[in-house]
């Protein structure tokens, strides 16, 4: 098999020390890609002809929206790997990629809605997509409100863990929805079969935006499972050692 | 987008509220979590050096 221990990896006290690391430079993988990509959306890209400027929300919009979805099945992954092979660390990695993946589910609606206004005429309509976008806010909500509820970790892992997969459903219903009802919402801007119907520097400027938000979900996400773990280990013996090097 | 000066950039052709109100909550937003995740941080940090402490009494208690 392969020469790299994963196992080692899956430790609390390894990864805590190596996440520690990796932090510093996602975070900065993240602003170079959001400066550039800022750039791009409010100075490459030029003015639609029938939305005006009110079309750069989407530069924000469709990566929060990608985000949202894709650290939803993330958290599920981690959540199916955790019940399967009752990994303690694949649990604290689905807890925290919650509150990220809330704040950019909020972060799609409300950018949504400030698009929707302007070009629909209504902040707000319940049709397929946005419906089972706020179902997917609700069940971000859920898994970290079901958490908080559980006073033993580890039911409260379990019982995240079984909302989190019960919930991935949703995905699919939420990409697909475009294509299964009729929505007011737009289909894909960006699609894999056919060639897309954007100029190609809004394209661009939508890829580096979503990539920045790939670098800060990372970042936050591993920032904030440190705090779980030491939370959770606060008591374990390379927690005090590493305490005590420190002081 | 040309530039034309910061009052019509600030103007986003009639759509600031729109625009401005997408971009500035979604930064509200997220210094937010990287503030909350300081504190989270911050408090867990002074929990376990708490813990650590207490164990160090502790056991020179129990040498003694």
């Amino acid at each position: 098999m392969s020469v790299f221990n994963w196992y080692k990896f899956s430790s609390p006290a390894t990864f805590y020390t190596l996440a520690g690391k990796l932090v510093p430079w996602f975070y900065a993988a993240a602003i170079l890609l959001c400066v550039v990509g800022l750039y791009i959306s409010f100075f490459m890209a030029p003015t639609d002809f029938q939305q005006g400027e009110a079309y750069r929300i989407i530069f924000i919009h469709v990566p929060a929206a990608w985000m949202s979805m894709f650290i939803y099945i993330v958290m599920a992954g981690w959540a199916a790997i955790g019940l399967a092979f009752n990994t303690r660390l694949s649990f604290m990695m689905a807890s925290a990629l919650a509150p990220t993946g809330a704040m950019l589910t909020f972060v799609s609606l409300w950018t949504g809605a400030l698009w929707g206004k302007p070009m629909w005429g209504a902040w707000w309509v319940w049709d397929a997509r946005l419906t089972s976008e706020l179902i997917l806010f609700f069940l971000y909500l859920g898994f970290m409100a079901l958490q908080a509820a559980i006073d033993d970790p580890r039911r409260a892992d379990r019982a995240g863990a079984l909302i989190a997969l019960v919930g991935v459903i949703n995905v699919p219903i939420i990409y697909f929805s475009v294509k299964w009802w009729n929505t007011l919402h737009q289909g894909a801007s960006v699609s894999m079969t056919k060639s897309s119907s954007m100029a190609s520097i809004m394209l661009i400027g939508m890829l580096v935006m979503a990539l920045a938000a790939w670098m800060y979900a990372i970042a936050a996400s591993l920032s904030r499972v440190r705090s779980i773990i030491l939370e959770r280990e606060r008591n374990a013996q390379w927690v005090a050692q590493m305490l005590e090097a420190e002081l | 987008m040309n530039w034309n000066g910061w009052s019509e950039f600030i103007h986003m052709g009639g759509y600031a509220l729109y625009v401005w109100g997408s971009f500035g909550v979604t930064a509200i937003l997220i210094a937010g979590e990287i503030l909350l995740l300081r504190v989270r941080r911050k408090q867990v940090l002074k929990l376990a050096l708490r813990a650590v402490q207490y164990g160090k009494v502790k056991n020179d208690e129990d040498a003694a």
